[in-house]
């Protein structure tokens, strides 16, 4: 029994090990940062909800994060004419495929499907690379067809390669560290904030009742708790007779 | 009252039927731990019929609107996450509860004479619910809804000479789609669950005739009071129903944990490619089904094809699941009980579980040489438990069984 709970603890560690070669950096993800949130929302419908629909969230959702009705109405809503409409683009999926190879996913879940650690690692991960028909690559993602939409907060990043053997005996060149060329708007410390809300605003979206699943978790765990000490007594009571 | 309880008696065998199944039910008094595991498949098929029913309600059995029918239950419905929460933790600790079932029935010799039919209603029951589960995680259309469905349905068109047309029967296209959905949700939700509710019906009227076994293997009826009930019996009702109480409160602690705090359980409950919508042009690149079907897809993928087909690896992984129900003819043992039999069988069903669990960790893994060799070697012991069943049984060294139940 011991040993089938330990293979079953361990499994996860063992399973996924193997999947993502590329380092991750931990997204700073903190849903009851209300602020960052909000600040996230901002970035999200500015930047990316021109391309990326999140079709299965409606705007007024944000009063879960703080905002009101009104303010959601005055400052976010872009594409939409209400804010009880659903987060849709105008860009056409024809046309999207065709300028960019893929039409752009649907973002509602995507940190569900990627993870918050990817998708943190990825909006960071854009450099220049004149191979690439977008002039841009990422360190995740290798020829993404998504350009690099932040550029002008980041800046652009230039990759400074190394040469190194690989396992067939040839030589490769590989990226060793990244510089920045061309400065953007912001440091690249208040990019990677920027970036952090942002995920922690897709996180959040991805599964709005989250919070009020972990709050309504503790009073069902209490009262089962309660139930448990009335429901061994009995059993005790009923079998005290038994030998 | 009472004369009430009277009109409805001469017409309809209530108290009767009280007493013979409730509360002059005797069961044997030494159930431990894994007798706790039948009442709760019965809850959880209670939890997943209820919550079934609220999500029939909401979702869309549509291969456009599917996936977004199942956000909707999880954003707009009042407390739909909730309702599709329950169901998705509820699908994999159903399989949880009846493994345990089953490995009761394994060490304990509960198929054995005379319950060799409960057993095997209860291996029908299995071969249901497997169907019910497999059909089930189609509807929320994700990728890994989508490319699971693929490869198991793609398993039938292993089979020689009817194989392709099968396959297309089953699917209802050429490929996985609207058809397919239709037919899943179909089965899913009216015809399994009536097949199943029948089997459990007829799996435990199957039970009240024989009476249970115990964790001794002794038979208490063979031991009668002067008031004609067995020594070492207890009536079931209230005995083992506040018994009962108690198992499914610690249950429901480790469900609603679940539920509430780790719904996707790292990935194994809920697939984090299953939140990228099914799309019959991307192939995830690695497909593994959800982990209660991994040990047989590790035997499925051990088998190497023979003579260009992949029928042998299939014809295998059925026989896995098929093998159960001759396993109370196998058994040769003059005793029931794992604590009086020899060490030959406690090591043949050591083996077993290591196997069962190995496979099931190796059906998780993506496929490498090594990992290949490892799932041959445990496909063997998978067999060979069941297989030389009858020689190790028979020779085995056995304790002497006790007249009564010890405590």
């Amino acid at each position: 029994m011991k040993k089938l709970l330990f293979l079953l603890l361990a499994l996860p560690t063992a399973a996924f090990a193997s999947e993502s070669a590329v380092h991750l950096d931990h997204a700073p993800v903190n849903l009851n940062d209300h602020e960052s949130l909000q600040r996230g929302a901002r970035v999200f419908v500015n930047y990316c909800l021109s391309c990326h629909s999140a079709g299965y969230m409606r705007y007024n959702r944000m009063q879960d994060i703080g905002l009101s009705e009104a303010q959601i109405k005055d400052n976010l809503l872009y594409a939409a004419d209400k804010p009880g409409e659903l987060m849709h683009v105008a860009m056409r999926t024809a046309d999207a495929k065709a300028w960019f190879g893929a039409p752009p996913p649907d973002l509602s879940v995507i940190t569900r499907s990627r993870g918050a650690d990817w998708v943190y690692t990825y909006l960071r991960g854009f450099y220049r690379d004149d191979t690439r028909p977008t002039g841009w690559n990422n360190t995740v993602f290798d020829k993404v067809g998504m350009p690099h939409v932040l550029h002008e907060l980041q800046g652009q990043m230039a990759p400074v390669y190394h040469t190194m053997q690989g396992e067939d005996g040839k030589t490769h060149q590989a990226i060793e560290h990244f510089e920045l060329i061309k400065p953007g708007k912001l440091t690249l410390a208040e990019y990677d904030a920027l970036v952090g809300d942002l995920v922690n605003y897709l996180d959040w979206m991805g599964e709005p009742a989250k919070g009020a699943r972990m709050t309504t978790g503790i009073f069902v765990l209490l009262f089962l708790g309660v139930f448990f000490i009335i429901a061994f007594y009995l059993k005790k009571d009923y079998w005290k007779g038994l030998h | 009252m009472e004369k009430l309880l009277n009109w409805v008696d001469e017409r309809f065998p209530l108290t009767s039927s009280y007493k013979a199944h409730l509360s002059e039910y005797y069961a044997p008094k030494n159930f431990n731990f894994w007798y706790f595991f039948g009442s709760l498949a019965m809850l959880v098929l209670v939890i997943q019929i209820v919550s079934g029913i609220f999500l029939t309600m909401h979702y869309k059995p549509d291969a456009q609107l599917a996936f977004a029918s199942v956000e909707y239950i999880m954003r707009d419905v009042d407390f739909g996450w909730l309702i599709r929460y329950i169901h998705s933790t509820g699908a994999s600790m159903f399989f949880v509860v009846v493994y345990l079932h089953m490995f009761r029935g394994l060490i304990y010799g509960s198929y054995r004479q005379p319950r060799e039919l409960i057993w095997l209603f209860g291996v029908i029951i299995y071969l249901v619910l497997m169907g019910e589960a497999f059909m089930g995680y189609l509807l929320p259309w994700g990728q890994m809804s989508y490319w699971g469905a693929q490869v198991i349905i793609n398993l039938f068109a292993a089979v020689p000479f009817i194989g392709g047309a099968l396959s297309e029967w089953i699917r209802g296209d050429y490929v996985i789609g609207d058809a397919t959905l239709n037919r899943f949700f179909a089965f899913h939700v009216i015809a399994l669950p009536m097949v199943l509710l029948g089997l459990v019906v007829a799996h435990l009227v199957a039970l009240h005739e024989v009476g249970s076994n115990n964790p001794d293997g002794v038979e208490i009826k063979k031991l009668k009071g002067e008031d004609g009930h067995p020594l070492d019996g207890i009536p079931f009702h209230p005995y083992y129903t506040v018994k009962d109480i108690l198992g499914v409160v610690v249950f429901l602690i480790v469900f609603a944990a679940i539920v509430f705090f780790s719904p996707e359980m790292g990935g194994y409950f809920l697939e984090a490619n299953n939140f990228i919508p099914a799309d019959s042009l991307k192939t995830p690149p690695h497909i593994a089904p959800v982990w209660y079907f991994t040990p047989y897809y590790a035997i499925l993928r051990a088998i190497p094809p023979m003579f260009g087909s992949q029928f042998p690896g299939v014809a295998a992984m059925g026989l896995a699941v098929l093998i159960f129900f001759v396993l109370p003819w196998l058994d040769k043992s003059p005793v029931k009980s794992i604590r009086y039999r020899g060490p030959k069988f406690k090591i043949a069903l050591t083996l077993f579980v290591i196997a069962f669990v190995g496979l099931g960790v190796l059906g998780i893994l993506p496929s490498t040489p090594v990992y290949t060799v490892i799932a041959r070697i445990l496909s063997a012991v998978y067999f060979a438990f069941f297989l030389l069943m009858p020689w190790y049984t028979k020779n085995d060294s056995t304790k002497p069984v006790p007249e009564r139940v010890t405590q």
